[in-house]
């Protein structure tokens, strides 16, 4: 009966806080998921609208807690259901974690979720797995929504991977497509690289602390007295996994490949979801990062690298996605940077403003696309913020939301991060303020090629128009998302106490206003012409350019580490196994018996009287040795 | 004077009797001589049973022999009907030739 109520809630008043809700959150899109596979298959509005049902109900639930939480303070400590018992020791739960963290979190899974959900349905119009998609995309919400919620590193595991099993359906959706295969099968296995580390962080934490919970642990981990350098090496092996999810250096090279996806799903993988999952997971254990000095200093490190590389691969891309994708790298680098510098709040905060305007970029990126019949490349686009006007104006507020022109949101997250760097290291602190003024440069690059100077293409322009209404209602509705959500700045404050250094420093942020708009102007002084080209920056920038333009040859070392390392271990192992197991082993074996039967076989003479003889000699030389010796 | 009879004497005579019934069995080509041999293995054995019955004051020994007279009576009945079944069949009893086991 105690079950029961656990389940279904104590009350269902307002002044209780459902459990059942947090249930439902988690497991409409599942539900989703599995009547559209199973069921309406073939009906393909009512799949889209199961979906699209399910990830709204969805949203109204995950706001509905998160206001009972912010406005009136109501939280809830769901009790876990025993999941799986091994022995005494091993005790594995499914449980739901419901702090401000989670709810946030859920907040911005299913509300830009139904953004792209709503706009998919423009955007993947006519498309033959228009079923199937919305069945991905269900599944994949299902899985990320998991991963909020976890309550303990075996859940968080298992929907971890099922958010990896998710993405590479929806990255290789248009798997007819040999290149879209090829970059789901990228994500998927690079991704794996990181998660063995977390798998392995995960036992290794476990080896000491016996627990999988992350309440118990966070209690029991000050009193366990860990070595340091035990503590560094799971803070770092857990870390590996935020690196293969979150696309972070060295594992960042499956990201820009996955734009192979459909645009929503690029949207869905690269603003709110899966890449998000990564910097959450930090910020959920961030008490086992917290007390270890060299985590820290990796995770720090790693971020900042990965975002100025990234910017600066950026500022060479033609495809208009691959531009966001690899802004996007370094966002996430800037996330996980403020995470190593100690501040997680600051990290979510980020997170936050990021999922609305990137979403809202990645949105107008494929807006874009449908109006010019799929073309991607920016060099072909040109003038349509004529054609397209609300895509035009929707994207320039993603834009400068990006850039962190104040007052939008981006500002706002962005200057916490910025302060916290100089605050703790200022060499991050020179990389990140680098990182953003090319963010701004490289983002006013993207909109003075694609949407102003002259028309490229003519024939393609001729015939550009504005998206139907079911994909601009959700770039105005994350436009205006990306605005307002840097104000209510009592965000990182929701999540923890404040830290207590000076927050505002006023001449500080007025200088870090400068550094975006001093990007634009460079990109406008380049690019803000009838017929722009990469010309005079390619002449500036010399070879440096080509690195860039090449992705700092990141593929191509990849690919000679797997032809040569890997290759020469596959040789080896194959000479070993077809010389040596085969013919040495089982040939060998296989032979010598042969050989030894034939041998024994020329005993077999068919005269008794031999057969008398040779067991007359046996028995003399047993007895022999019996008595004699 | 002659010495009395000793335990090795008997085994003497036994062994000697035992090597005489195998060597018959090893030469003789025809399968009821093989037999015949056989059974004077088996009365070899029996002539060292009894010799260690008499000289160990024992009487399992003579015990042991009876049985296996009556075993080797119930056997010689086995072993002739396989040899006349044999016979009816092959139309000879050399060894030689009942070869049909060989490869």
């Amino acid at each position: 009966m105690n079950h029961l109520i656990y389940l279904y809630g104590t009350d269902w008043g307002m002044g209780q806080f459902p459990i059942c809700s947090v249930w439902m959150i988690l497991f409409t899109p599942l539900v989703a998921a599995a009547l559209i596979t199973l069921l309406t298959g073939r009906q393909k509005g009512l799949s889209a609208a199961l979906s699209i049902g399910a990830i709204l109900i969805s949203f109204a639930l995950s706001l509905r807690l998160f206001l009972l939480f912010a406005l009136k303070g109501i939280q809830h400590h769901p009790h876990p259901i025993q999941w799986l018992v091994v022995g005494n020791t091993v005790r594995i739960n499914f449980g739901m974690t419901t702090d401000a963290l989670a709810l946030l979190m859920l907040l911005v899974v299913t509300g830009v979720g139904s953004a792209i959900h709503i706009y998919s349905l423009g955007y993947m119009k006519g498309d033959p797995g228009f079923s199937r998609f919305f069945a991905c995309m269900s599944l994949f919400t299902f899985s990320m929504l998991g991963i909020v919620i976890s309550s303990n590193f075996i859940q968080i595991f298992i929907f971890w991977e099922l958010v990896g099993v998710s993405s590479y359906l929806l990255i290789g959706y248009w798997f007819e497509r040999p290149s879209a295969a090829d970059a789901g099968n990228k994500a998927f296995l690079t991704t794996r690289i990181g998660d063995v580390g977390m798998m392995l962080g995960i036992l290794l934490l476990w080896s000491h602390a016996h627990t999988f919970e992350f309440t118990e642990l966070k209690a029991k981990l000050p009193t366990l007295g860990l070595p340091v350098g035990t503590l560094a090496l799971i803070g770092a092996l857990i870390f590996a996994g935020a690196v293969g999810k979150s696309a972070q250096v060295p594992l960042h090279v499956w990201l820009p490949d996955a734009m192979e996806g459909p645009t929503p799903v690029s949207a869905l993988i690269h603003a709110a979801t899966m890449v998000a999952a990564g910097v959450y997971m930090l910020c959920r254990i961030s008490w086992l990062i917290l007390p270890s000095q060299t985590a820290l200093w990796l995770i720090a490190w790693i971020g900042a690298i990965t975002a100025l590389m990234a910017a600066t691969i950026a500022i060479a891309q033609n495809d208009i996605k691959r531009i966001l994708a690899y802004s996007t790298l370094s966002q996430l680098g800037y996330m996980v940077m403020a995470v190593g510098l100690g501040g997680p709040t600051q990290a979510m905060f980020h997170l936050t403003t990021h999922a609305f305007f990137k979403a809202l970029l990645f949105l107008g990126a494929g807006s874009v696309i449908i109006a010019l019949h799929h073309e991607q490349d920016i060099w072909k686009m040109g003038g349509l913020w004529k054609k397209t006007p609300i895509t035009f104006w929707t994207f320039l507020i993603g834009t400068l939301a990006l850039a962190g022109v104040p007052p939008l949101s981006g500002f706002y997250s962005k200057d916490e991060i910025l302060l916290l760097a100089i605050e703790r290291n200022p060499m991050l602190f020179v990389m990140a303020v680098a990182t953003a003024f090319l963010t701004a440069y490289y983002m006013g690059r993207e909109v003075f090629v694609v949407f102003f100077g002259k028309p490229r293409d003519y024939h393609a322009y001729d015939h550009a128009q504005e998206s139907p209404w079911v994909m601009t209602l959700p770039l105005i509705f994350l436009a205006a998302l990306s605005i307002v959500a840097g104000w209510y700045s009592k965000v990182p404050d929701f999540l923890g106490p404040p830290h207590e250094a000076q927050r505002h420093s006023s001449l500080l942020t007025g200088g870090l206003i400068l550094v975006p708009l001093f990007g634009f102007l460079v990109a406008a002084k380049i690019y803000w012409k009838a017929e722009p080209s990469d010309a005079p920056v390619k002449v500036a920038l010399g070879n440096l350019w080509t690195l860039v333009e090449n992705k700092y040859y990141f593929d191509e070392l990849y690919h000679w580490i797997i032809q040569y390392v890997q290759g020469t271990i596959a040789i080896v192992c194959d000479v070993f196994d077809r010389w040596i197991l085969q013919r040495l082993g089982i040939g060998g074996l296989s032979v010598g018996t042969g050989l030894l039967g034939r041998t024994v076989r020329l005993l077999q003479t068919g005269s008794i009287s031999g057969y008398a003889f040779l067991i007359g000699l046996g028995v003399t030389v047993i007895i022999y040795y019996a008595v004699v010796r | 004077m002659t010495s009395a009879i000793t335990l090795n004497d008997y085994l003497i005579v036994s062994g000697l009797l035992f090597a005489l019934g195998i060597a018959g069995v090893i030469i003789r080509r025809n399968a009821l001589v093989i037999y015949m041999a056989l059974e004077m293995n088996l009365n070899a054995a029996n002539l060292a049973l009894i010799a260690f019955s008499k000289f160990n004051k024992l009487v399992e020994g003579q015990i042991l022999v009876f049985f296996v007279i009556a075993i080797a009576a119930a056997e010689v009945a086995v072993g002739l009907a396989i040899i006349v079944a044999l016979y009816r069949r092959k139309q000879t009893i050399s060894v030689d030739q009942l070869t049909t086991m060989r490869l």
